[in-house]
């Protein structure tokens, strides 16, 4: 039996456990906001065409709309000035085998709840590899924060009179990720991939400047990182192919072995 | 310049077609009915008919001009006029010119209109312009608000009461009851008048006619002719009409009688005091009332009073609507306006259906109509003399 | 004397909802020139330019000289109610469910005699001034009113009506969020409003002003986000059946025109709130409203949006804004005769800037929020069709009517 047979046939008997890291697409999914003189994330939108009546009897169906960045969604290199020049930056044009990988998951969702603007940092992640391992080179990895459970609440964006307020990584950390660890991307629970407060790190917004100056990804808006184990999982997350694409909702799958 | 007379002119053959409540008919049929009559009662072939002179508002979408394809009519003198309960005495003015002009020899003037049970209702929304920019859109209380409004004014300038107005209806009621085609076949009391149903104050049930269809028809023709047929008739001795008279009056309280009542009697050879016989166009009694009063027979403002202490029966000190008018015997449209006439003239030549005024000679039959807005604009009057 | 309305029963869920109808719609073109007076508050009767003569009913050539030259005039509204009647029996459907309904004939002192619905605290014979409304097929007609206010005026059976007056009646006001929205949610409060229900959208997102709205008495806060059909419609199956009046105080403002600004999404989020929120709430409310439009004291009765006077003509600074506005305006047209079957009310509150965050460089005058609040309440309480906010606003009306080409370049800077 091939590889791949071995797979599909585990994922039917309940051998191999698929987890789905994506939110609902739904028009009330919060987005960022940004100052309101820039352009802003479109939320999603719906508009139905038809459902079994007069404007289509038999059929039912939606008009889609949203920015590429709403929902559990990906950030490819072009996203940001910082990857603008990079080959293969859209997401038209991503190495198809970075989009199937491992990936560690590394759960900081004690410290997130005490602390919202809680910053992760490269001594954080080197303890984690204390426990864990070195995460070796290929590997996503993903923040948990359990964020994920304030979908609906204030606290999700935490949105304030001096900005939002919700954990993410700090320049160092991100940095020695993608320099020391060769990560093929970094996700998040949050909004972004930085955190809330992150216009005041340096550089302003350090994991988008970093990962993607680097040509690495970013995903966001994850769900159910708590069901994934800190190492063995496979992560699956092909975004849409949009010609020139600096992003796109997508569904975020996690295989996890053993049932 | 003084008006030419009536001379050689002969008004015949009075036609009552019975009024019903409802017909599922349209106003084509109740003319043909009273046509036929006409033609039968004159002894002529309706062919023989060269003039017709038509009055209905239940005819759309024809005129006149339909009629005389629909009912096998080939006049040279034709005329249409919509002036409501002025109908007849306008009829009669056109025609008898005509027969005088040798415009015509035979004209037969009709009114008819059929009463589908949604005929008021639909009438009503479209009667005239002003009906719809100016009154429908206040209550849609339609006539009865416009005379109640008109009534209530007359009340409060010359103190008239409901009693005297009351007493026009009960003794209209008691000629009904003598003329078979009444629609209205029970007695009234004074009790019952004043006690009824408010329709719009000040105005009670029996102060309003009942819109009912049906047809009425008089032959206009030369004296010779009607010597001829071998029918009774009558001669016109004045006419009077006047529309949209005195624009000014802020409430309708006279009417275009007022302007030319003068020359009305002095055409006629009369006074009031001759005529034998009165028909008043009685949509409402205040406009009775103004009649009375704009017509010489008492002061402005004392109509009401005025008939209220006469015998208006056909026995009375002053017989008046003699077949129960409107009020009794119900608003057939546009024959609504013919139905005094058409009674007067059955009085001066003795062929009364109901109660006969004894030696009923000289008859005046005053018209009035077409509310446009907040008072009726044609108004006209004639006097008959039985030959 | 005027009995005040009692606040009304609950409703009956077993019993029927009344069917709307509408009184007599029919005018005559010349007449539909009143209608347009009445719709901004007004009393114009026809003069002759020729004689000078005063002309009621409306026609088409004057009665004292036969001139064709006849204009439309604000005229002055006092007069004397010289008869009246109270109409008890009617063929027509609408009039005969409300009867008994008192209309009189009245002498206004500049001569013309007219028929008008009579207040009933106007007396026979007796003073009393004229007033203009809009009845419910969205025509003009005249009401005798007393000369000076009387005590629960307007309670009056006749002129409530007329009018779409809050009192008693369950509001909506769409957008919370802003200054706008919250004046308007506490003026509605105070104006006697049973119920104000505010929408708030994205409420992970605070917004000034946000503790104040929970104070409003008889606020009752509900999500809403007109750019959502999902929002609208769930809100909609909530509330609709409750909505008495709709006002709709969104506005997405940027500045910026055409060529001045690059690429079309802060115009697309302009139009997708301005232009297609306020036709998704017509979408999911409408029907309901115009259902409910005889439905007793808390009848459905208006739907008001609060829109830039830049809709008559566009201000290219701001020039996509009122591109917006323009659109904004042919939809409550649109809309205000398909809730016309109803008798539901389509009022627009017309106003110059407002004075909030985006207009923060312009120099006054702007508008306050509370003064738009105000014409809002005004416009209910008068059933007024057309407002105009504010000095800057009545001045681009004042030079609409002009002509609107003049306008045009005069806004063009």
């Amino acid at each position: 039996m091939s590889v791949l047979d071995s797979l599909t046939a585990e994922i039917a008997s309940g051998g191999v456990r698929i987890v789905d890291l994506t939110h609902d697409l739904t028009p009330d999914f919060p987005v960022m906001v940004l100052p309101p003189e820039f352009g802003q994330c479109q939320p999603f939108r719906m508009e139905e065409v038809s459902r079994y009546d007069a404007r289509g009897p038999a059929w039912y169906w939606n008009n889609i709309s949203m920015s590429e960045h709403a929902g559990t969604h990906f950030d490819a290199p072009a996203h940001w000035v910082s990857g603008r020049q990079l080959p293969n930056g859209t997401v038209d044009s991503l190495p198809l085998d970075k989009l199937i990988a491992p990936v560690c998951v590394l759960d900081f969702s004690a410290e997130s709840a005490a602390d919202r603007d809680f910053l992760l940092t490269r001594a954080h992640v080197e303890a984690w590899e204390g426990d864990h391992g070195t995460i070796a080179p290929g590997h996503w990895v993903l923040l948990r924060t359990d964020w994920y459970k304030l979908v609906g609440t204030n606290a999700y964006l935490g949105m304030e009179k001096d900005g939002a307020h919700s954990p993410g990584p700090d320049a160092d950390a991100i940095r020695f990720l993608v320099e020391e660890r060769g990560i093929i991307g970094f996700g998040t629970e949050t909004v972004g991939t930085d955190a809330g407060q992150g216009a005041h790190l340096s550089p302003p917004y350090p994991a988008h400047y970093i990962l993607h100056g680097a040509g690495r990804y970013g995903l966001q808006c994850l769900a159910n990182l708590d069901e994934l184990p800190p190492k063995g999982a496979t992560l699956i997350c092909p975004p849409l192919k949009i010609r020139d694409g600096s992003g796109s909702p997508l569904r975020v799958l996690a295989l996890v072995p053993g049932g | 310049m003084k008006r030419q007379s009536y001379d050689g002119v002969a008004v015949a053959v009075p036609v009552s077609v019975p009024y019903v409540r409802y017909s599922i008919e349209t106003a084509h049929w109740w003319i043909a009915r009273a046509l036929k009559q006409l033609c039968d009662r004159a002894g002529i072939a309706h062919g023989d008919l060269d003039g017709l002179s038509v009055s209905s508002f239940t005819l759309h979408p024809d005129t006149g001009v339909g009629l005389t394809q629909h009912l096998g009519l080939t006049p040279r003198w034709l005329d249409h006029i919509p002036m409501g309960g002025a109908s007849a005495v306008v009829a009669l003015r056109r025609a008898a010119r005509a027969v005088q002009a040798g415009d015509a020899d035979i004209v037969a003037c009709v009114a008819g209109d059929t009463n589908h049970v949604d005929s008021f209702r639909k009438l009503l929304g479209s009667f005239s312009r002003f009906a719809q920019d100016a009154s429908y859109p206040y209550g849609f209380g339609g006539p009865n608000a416009a005379f109640a409004l008109l009534t209530d004014h007359y009340m409060r300038s010359f103190g008239a009461t409901r009693e005297q107005f009351g007493s026009i209806c009960v003794d209209q009621r008691k000629n009904a009851l003598g003329y078979p085609n009444a629609i209205m076949k029970k007695p009234l009391t004074t009790d019952q008048y004043m006690n009824a149903r408010a329709i719009s104050d000040p105005l009670h049930l029996f102060d309003c006619v009942m819109p009912v269809a049906g047809a009425e028809a008089f032959l206009v023709t030369r004296e010779d002719i009607a010597k001829d047929l071998g029918v009774p008739f009558a001669r016109t001795l004045s006419t009077i009409e006047r529309h949209n008279a005195f624009p000014d009056d802020p409430v309708q309280l006279r009417g275009g009688w007022a302007m030319d009542v003068e020359e009305f009697w002095a055409m006629s050879g009369c006074t009031p005091r001759d005529m034998d016989v009165v028909q008043t166009y009685d949509d409402y009694p205040v406009i009775v009332a103004m009649q009375v009063e704009d017509l010489g027979f008492c002061d402005k403002g004392e109509g009401a009073a005025f008939l209220s202490t006469r015998d208006t029966t056909a026995n009375g000190d002053f017989p008046h609507n003699t077949c129960g008018g409107q009020l009794s015997a119900g608003q057939a449209g546009a024959a609504g306006g013919y139905l005094g006439f058409v009674e007067a003239l059955r009085q001066v030549t003795g062929q009364s259906l109901g109660l006969q005024v004894m030696n009923a000679k000289r008859a005046l039959v005053a018209g009035f109509g077409m509310i446009n807005f907040d008072r009726g604009l044609c108004s006209g009057a004639v006097v008959l003399e039985g030959a | 004397m005027t009995d005040p309305i009692a606040a009304p029963p609950r409703k009956d869920p077993q019993q029927r909802t009344r069917s709307p109808l509408l009184p007599p719609v029919p005018r005559s073109r010349a007449a539909l020139l009143m209608s347009a007076a009445a719709a901004r508050g007004e009393l114009h009767l026809q003069g002759c330019l020729s004689c000078g003569a005063r002309i009621y009913p409306p026609r088409d050539a004057c009665p004292t000289c036969l001139s064709v030259r006849l204009a439309w005039q604000k005229v002055p509204d006092r007069g004397h109610v010289i008869a009246e009647t109270t109409v008890r029996t009617t063929t027509d459907a609408y009039f005969r469910e409300r009867t008994p309904w008192r209309v009189g004939t009245v002498r206004l002192d500049i001569g013309p005699v007219l028929m008008t619905h009579l207040h009933g605290d106007v007396e026979t014979p007796g003073p009393c001034r004229v007033r203009a409304y809009l009845d419910k097929s969205g025509n003009a007609v005249l009401m005798a009113l007393p000369e000076q206010e009387t005590p629960n005026m307007a309670d009056d059976p006749e002129l409530r009506e007329l009018t779409a007056t809050p009192k008693h009646r369950r509001v909506l006001v769409t957008d919370g969020r802003t200054a706008v929205g919250q004046a308007t949610a506490h003026a509605l409060s105070d104006a006697g409003a049973s119920i104000v229900f505010i929408g708030v959208a994205t409420p992970w997102l605070p917004f000034d002003g946000q503790d104040t709205l929970t104070a409003i008495p008889n606020a009752q806060i509900v999500p809403l986000d007109l750019t959502d059909a999902t929002s609208v419609r769930e809100l909609a199956g909530e509330i609709g059946g409750k909505t008495d009046i709709l006002i709709n105080t969104a506005d997405h403002v940027r500045p910026g025109g055409i060529l001045s600004r690059q690429g079309l999404t802060t115009t697309r989020d302009e139009f997708e709130i301005n232009v297609f929120g306020l036709q998704r709430l017509a979408q999911h409310f409408g029907h309901g409203m115009v259902g409910r439009g005889a439905d007793g004291v808390n009848s459905a009765v208006a739907l008001v949006d609060i829109l830039p006077v830049y809709a008559l003509a566009n201000w290219s600074a701001w020039g996509a804004h009122s591109a917006s506005a323009a659109a904004r305006h042919s939809v409550l047209q649109c809309l205000r005769g398909e809730m016309r079957a109803g008798g539901v009310r389509v009022m627009s509150i017309f106003t110059g800037p407002v004075d909030d965050d985006w207009r923060q460089p312009l120099p006054p005058p702007k508008v306050a929020p509370s003064a738009v609040a105000q014409a809002v309440v005004h416009a209910l309480e008068n059933g007024t069709e057309e407002s105009f906010v504010g000095d800057i606003a009545k001045d681009v009306l004042a030079r609409w009517q002009v002509d609107p080409k003049t306008l045009e370049r005069e806004l063009q800077g």
